[in-house]
């Protein structure tokens, strides 16, 4: 146990632009400290992420994939993170089905104002994924 | 397709980056990668030795586009395309590796930070292995502008962008243009009429050639972008008609509903038929719908019969207009924190405990009481008043967090007005610092100390409450360390500004993001204080931040100016970042159509077919599409899954 504890999990973040990635440019400019466990993928909006862009993620290796939009009725484009949260649903549900940790996925939401929210968002998703190990089920083989 | 020429550019930041992130690594690293033709660190790279050698490098090199591996794309993202497009490359082949804001300045550790700035930097540029060339696309620029909010900032910019020779909307919630300062009696620290000097300004803008001004309506809907908004705005019947009106009053002598005033605060009351105040613009009264016994002369209709000018109109309805604007200035203000929150200072169920702008209408002389100073509960004139500030402020246990920044002032200037009309009144201020930053404003403050007498006690209070027909003050004097008691005959509480009620509506209207403490959010705290994060929308006055008047109206100019600036050019550039088809690909199954909020999807002989001028390029198409045949471009499927493969390489 002890041994997972000081895993260090690899995370794919995708921040919408319009608020996330600001908000976490917040967190940066408050010099909030957080794990560099998590890369940011920014993109124009939550809606915009194709339920794909998480399994290849897993597929690619990540041991944990966060997905960061608007709150809810804050969307840029009018309904995108609505479209999101329906989908990121499924995959929940889908990867549960398949046999990953459900907790391996994540959504929130975080405003371009929420620079401390951001930190604590990657922060607890670090702890919550570190006790996990590392992510093998939907890891594709290493090619030879 | 021959192979990228990638030039990486790693920008030390001094040692913002540089002391958290090892930049000669990440440089080493990017210089692996197949598609770099070319990097360089270098200590600034924005600095203009910076920028030149970037444009440099690329004529070099022959490099075809371009990673700066920087701080946020917010700052730099324009620097360097438009540095891209100076040598002669596309400006949108280069793209900003954000290894600042999201990483150096978060990350203490130099090998984990190395490491992720190492990822990101890749990610990026193996997105930029795929980006196309392309070209802004060009929109025609409506040469009209809106503001949202007739208070003193909204004047302000609608008189400058008028003057520019620019047609201006002014659009107002309440029944006359004004705001809250028509609310003040005296502005610090001239102690000059507020009405006296705000007056002439609402009667310009009234008359200006190129303002329209539309009160008692309310913005309700916004659609388009930058150059070209259209704004549906909702114009509430006032049932009477403001060209026949002559204000004689006969029509409130007969009304025979009376509501409280909210113009005064709720000092006084109104008729359900009202003119706001003297001086308001439109000079017109207004029918309450909510309050009228029914708009009916069966039911009542006693002001119709005795209206001469036949000004009063029943059948008037609601009505829905849309206009087309190019640019949107919000200006709508503040509200003062709800004192129903603050149980420790009566939570506003105290007799004889007012707010700051409660006090400014029993000073004015257009107020309830004529300028004459007495207390609510009796009319008697107080002989001990106890003014307390940082009411709700300061305090983020509890309340907000933030100063209000003009309480010090205006406390001050409460005081003086109070010894004014009572000289031998006593008045007690509560602080827990004094904020006079501003020009004649600390010798104001001073003078209140010294030649008005005012005993400023520096302290908190903890509770107040009625005893025997007075109010009973308990606080501190910290700078003695005594407890301190005052039985008062009035006490004026200088509450926290908090954004208004309509800000917040607007908000979420207008799309515009708001800070931790709901005001309007500024692009860039230094760099970008007067416009909203979305282009073509600026901010004006206290929705933004808390101010006073003279802040207030240089805002006001400057959003103008901003305003002016934008409507100047013929065409603006859109961003050509917008969705495309593969027509190959497309199998014209239709769930993009659905999945597009714009509308901006159709299908035609069997394949989607994007209308660009409608594509806002957010991309919930192409998340739809499980054959890739719908993409943002340069945010291509393809792209995310490259980046995706370089976060976990």
């Amino acid at each position: 146990m002890s041994e997972q504890q000081d895993y260090e999990p690899r995370i794919v973040a995708f921040l919408c632009k319009w608020c996330s990635s600001a908000g976490s440019d917040l967190a940066g400019v408050s010099r909030i400290q957080y794990p560099a466990n998590a890369t940011p993928i920014t993109v124009p909006c939550t809606g915009a992420i194709s339920p794909m862009y998480i399994l290849s993620a897993f597929n690619k290796g990540a041991d944990g994939v966060l997905v960061s939009g608007c709150h809810i009725g804050d969307c840029h484009y009018i309904e995108g993170n609505f479209l999101a949260r329906r989908k990121m649903q499924l995959i929940m549900e889908l990867i549960e089905f398949i046999g990953v940790e459900p907790n391996r996925f994540r959504m929130s939401w975080v405003s371009a104002a929420e620079g401390a929210k951001f930190a604590t968002v990657i922060t607890d998703f670090v702890n919550d994924l570190k006790p996990l190990g590392p992510q093998d089920k939907l890891k594709r083989a290493e090619q030879a | 397709m021959s192979k990228k020429r990638t030039g990486v550019f790693v920008c030390h930041c001094g040692t913002n980056i540089a002391a958290t992130v090892d930049v000669a690594r990440v440089a080493k690293e990017m210089a692996d990668e197949s598609t770099v033709a070319f990097t360089q660190e270098y200590v600034y790279m924005c600095s203009e030795p910076g920028q030149e050698s970037v444009v440099q490098a690329i004529k070099d090199n022959k490099l075809d586009s371009v990673v700066v591996t920087c701080c946020s794309p917010n700052l730099h993202e324009k620097t360097f395309r438009d540095n891209a497009q100076r040598a002669g490359i596309n400006n949108f082949t280069c793209e900003i590796a954000n290894i600042r804001e999201q990483c150096s300045w978060v990350h203490a550790d130099k090998a984990k930070g190395t490491e992720k700035a190492i990822k990101i930097s890749r990610s990026v540029v193996r997105r930029v292995n795929h980006n196309k060339p392309m070209d802004a696309i060009a929109v025609p620029v409506t040469k009209r502008a809106m503001i949202i909010g007739g208070g003193v900032a909204g004047i302000q910019a609608a008189l400058d962008i008028g003057n520019a020779g620019i047609e201006v909307i002014l659009v107002e919630k309440q029944a006359t243009i004004g705001g809250r300062m028509l609310q003040l009696s005296e502005t610090f620290p001239t102690l000059d009429c507020s009405q006296c000097v705000l007056s002439p300004k609402m009667v310009e803008v009234k008359r200006h050639p190129k303002v329209k001004l539309m009160t008692y309506s309310e913005v309700q809907e916004v659609s388009g972008s930058v150059g070209s908004f259209q704004v549906k705005i909702l114009k509430k019947p006032t049932f009477v008609d403001p060209d026949k009106c002559k204000i004689c009053d006969h029509c409130t002598e007969v009304c025979p509903v009376v509501v409280p005033n909210e113009y005064e605060l709720g000092l006084t009351a109104r008729r359900a038929i009202y003119i706001p105040y003297a001086q308001a613009i439109p000079a017109s009264f207004t029918l309450d719908e909510d309050a009228c016994l029914g708009l009916n002369p069966v039911r009542c209709g006693k002001c119709k019969d005795v209206c001469e000018a036949g000004a009063i109109n029943y059948d008037m309805r609601p009505q829905t207009v849309t206009e087309d604007v190019g640019a949107i200035v919000v200006a709508t203000g503040f509200d003062l924190y709800d004192q129903a929150n603050m149980p420790e200072m009566g939570g506003g169920k105290v007799e004889d405990v007012l707010d700051g702008l409660q006090f400014e209408r029993l000073c004015s002389a257009s107020g309830a009481t004529q300028g004459h100073i007495m207390r609510p509960s009796d009319h008697k004139v107080p002989k001990d008043v106890v003014f307390i500030q940082c009411v709700g402020s300061r305090d983020p246990a509890k309340h907000c967090a933030y100063c209000s920044k003009i309480c010090c002032m205006y406390t001050a200037k409460h005081a003086r007005l109070y010894k004014k009309h009572v000289p031998e009144g006593r008045a007690y201020v509560f602080y827990i610092d004094i904020r006079s930053g501003g020009k004649g404003y600390e010798e104001f403050v001073q003078r209140t100390m010294e030649d008005d007498d005012t005993l400023y006690l520096r302290g908190r209070v903890s509770k107040l409450y009625r005893k025997d027909g007075k109010v009973r003050v308990l606080g501190t004097d910290t700078l003695t360390g005594q407890n301190v008691e005052i039985d008062a005959d009035m006490v004026v509480l200088a509450l926290a500004m908090v954004p208004s009620k309509g800000t917040v509506e607007i908000a979420k209207t207008l799309k515009i993001g708001r800070d931790k403490d709901g005001f309007l959010a500024e692009a860039h705290p230094k760099l970008r204080p007067v416009e909203s994060v979305t282009g073509g929308i600026y901010l004006a006055g206290a929705a933004q931040a808390p101010k006073d008047i003279p802040e207030t109206v240089a805002q006001a100019g400057a959003a103008a100016s901003k305003v002016i600036a934008l409507l100047s050019q013929t065409t603006l550039s859109r961003s050509p970042l917008i969705a495309k088809v593969r027509r190959s690909h497309c199998t014209g199954c239709g769930m993009c159509v659905d999945a597009c909020p714009f509308i901006a999807i159709r299908l035609e002989g069997g394949k989607a077919v994007v209308n660009e001028a409608l594509c806002e390029g957010c991309g919930s198409c192409s998340a739809t599409c499980l054959r890739a045949a719908i993409d943002v471009k340069n945010v291509t499927q393809l792209q995310i899954h490259e980046m995706i493969e370089a976060c976990l390489a």
